[in-house]
């Protein structure tokens, strides 16, 4: 019952990291908010309630890692770095404008609390396996997460990756995949197919875990499971692109556009409507 | 004869040397540890030697995770490979984080053999050079080979160090150093300077002779470190000689011709000749065969400086 209630709090956050998404892009006048809106009860849920983190020490070296291996979703990711501390909510209208530390994707030269750049698609769970083997190295307790799309997987350097992770049992790594099925130029099983994706990972060598990606009792069991077994562990989390603006949701027409000023009161009025 | 030995030795002794100083450092191979000679590395060093398999892009990748982890990740393949197969992970995930990644690029250029045009590097150090944060050094010889592996681990951010496959003449010393930004001025001369990267080194100094020979005093410049140049030297001797002949065992555009040419250009514009691949791919052949067919020879460095003094 109190973990219900711990749960329940996490849905005014993710309320406010999208509203934050939604005056972040209109103020940027550009940005991908179908792909940040779909990712943002996971990266609440990680930042919230399962990476061991200190926002305070950013650099701390026990401190889990986080990979945007979908760089592009950073809008929402910077949201929840800076409602979480590690930097002043205010600097988020900043996005994307000229000396911002928020760059159109993620520079972690500039901003704290991010542990790569990411940006270009198909790179992050490289980087992560290879955190995961020097965290092993080091004889730390870390895990590293990394969060990739769907048509992400479509990049051949991810199961370059996957094999990798499973050929080394990195068991403290965890891939989230946002299943939100919609990628720039449309459906994923239209552009080009990525299922069978269970079967995929399963075969790669990986521990599969089927999750709601926008429930944040479905993610913290999925996370809760990653670690017990001897294999790396991917969530393929299925959510909604756009989720939480109905006009924005299922379509490729908001994966990289800014809402004009009658759409933007629209989406905040939705979204408002779930933060009372 | 003087004596030979491939540089790639030096790549190895380099890291085995780097393995033992420093438990940071760690290797990166893609199932070529055994053409290149790393896997002596895995031998003493297990726990820090990752054989990826044949998968350039995932082997970068790691890198940069290991880099981000605080180790040293030495990354060994055909330099053919790295550096293009590997470029957009070279560039957003190592050069824009400015990471500690150390990328050596073994089988440079034509003088591979016989494996061909697929097999030979001809465009790597351009791809290198044109990166932010990249250091890039060509080494002559083992000896400087092994210098750059140690001098790289001592150099923050990206490294990528060019040598070859095939035994070379010996030029340096065993305890030859490398600086970067810091060419090596081997043989002064009055007339033109020859100005030279890994294998077209022990060229120049033949050509060089041969020169003589015939009356011109040629000074050669071993330009280890092509990124950064040494500007310094470039110029003063440019200005000392007035003519450069540049030679390099890789495409004429965007090499060491290119950083020389582009240096030369606005700061002291003096006559350059070239002697490298010109706008073609390699070929199966022995390395002397195929040097001869590119025109990558000492004989070549003669005609070329000739003809500049002559206009």
């Amino acid at each position: 019952m109190m973990e219900n209630v711990k749960i329940q709090g996490l849905t005014p956050i993710a309320n406010r990291v999208r509203l934050d998404v939604l005056e972040m892009i209109r103020a940027a006048g550009s940005g991908h908010p179908g792909g940040s809106f779909s990712t943002v009860e996971i990266l609440v849920e990680l930042y919230w309630k399962i990476m061991r983190i200190r926002p305070e020490e950013p650099n701390w070296e026990d401190r889990d890692r986080f990979i945007l291996s979908k760089g592009h979703a950073c809008p929402a990711l910077y949201s929840v770095l800076a409602r979480r501390g590690y930097f002043d909510p205010a600097e988020l209208l900043t996005l994307r404008k000229f000396n911002s530390r928020l760059q159109g994707h993620p520079d972690m030269s500039k901003l704290p609390g991010l542990d790569a750049s990411t940006g270009s698609l198909g790179q992050g769970l490289s980087i992560a396996c290879g955190i995961s083997h020097g965290i092993r190295l080091d004889k730390r307790k870390s895990r590293v997460y990394c969060l990739l799309g769907d048509g992400e997987l479509q990049e051949g350097n991810i199961w370059e990756a996957a094999m990798t992770a499973s050929h080394y049992d990195l068991k403290h790594l965890t891939a989230i995949v946002d299943r939100n099925l919609v990628q720039l130029d449309g459906h994923v099983s239209d552009v080009m197919e990525i299922e069978p994706l269970v079967d995929k990972w399963l075969a790669f060598g990986w521990d599969v875990i089927v999750a709601d990606g926008h429930s944040f009792i479905s993610l913290e069991k999925a996370f809760e499971h990653c670690g017990e077994t001897e294999f790396p562990s991917v969530i393929i989390a299925n959510t909604v692109k756009g989720k939480g603006v109905s006009f924005m949701e299922n379509t490729c027409l908001w994966h990289g556009r800014c809402p004009d000023e009658k759409e933007y009161e629209a989406a905040v009025e939705e979204i408002h409507g779930g933060l009372s | 004869m003087k004596n030979l030995r491939p540089t790639r030795e030096g790549y190895v002794e380099g890291i085995l040397q780097a393995g033992r100083e420093n438990d940071r450092v760690v290797v990166i191979e893609g199932d070529v540890s055994r053409s290149i000679g790393s896997a002596s590395f895995g031998e003493e060093f297990p726990e820090r030697f990752f054989n990826l398999g044949v998968s350039e892009q995932d082997m970068l990748g790691e890198a940069a995770g290991l880099a981000l982890a605080g180790f040293i990740p030495f990354v060994g393949t055909y330099g053919v490979f790295v550096a293009g197969r590997a470029w957009d992970q070279i560039r957003t995930s190592i050069c824009y984080m400015n990471l500690n990644v150390k990328i050596a690029g073994a089988h440079g250029g034509v003088s591979v053999g016989p494996d061909g045009a697929t097999h030979q590097a001809l465009e790597d150090v351009a791809l290198m050079r044109v990166l932010p944060n990249m250091h890039v050094l060509v080494p002559a010889d083992a000896n400087q080979t092994r210098a750059a592996v140690l001098t790289s681990v001592n150099t923050a951010g990206p490294v990528y160090i060019r040598f070859g496959r095939n035994p070379v003449p010996q030029i340096y010393p065993v305890d030859a150093s490398v600086k970067i930004g810091r060419g090596h001025l081997l043989e002064d001369g009055s007339d033109i300077t020859l100005v030279a990267c890994g294998a077209m080194v022990s060229m120049a100094l033949t050509a060089r002779e041969i020169l003589s020979k015939r009356g011109i005093s040629a000074g050669v410049i071993d330009m280890v470190s092509v990124k950064p140049l040494d500007r310094k030297l470039l110029i003063e001797q440019a200005k000392k000689t007035g003519a450069v002949v540049v030679t390099e065992d890789h495409q004429a555009v965007g090499g060491l011709f290119g950083a020389v040419a582009e240096t030369l250009a606005p700061e002291h514009p003096v006559p350059v000749g070239v002697v490298a691949v010109r706008d073609s791919f390699g070929t199966s052949g022995t390395p002397a065969e195929v040097r001869e067919e590119y025109e990558l020879t000492a004989e070549m460095i003669v005609f070329k400086a000739v003809k500049l003094l002559e206009e």
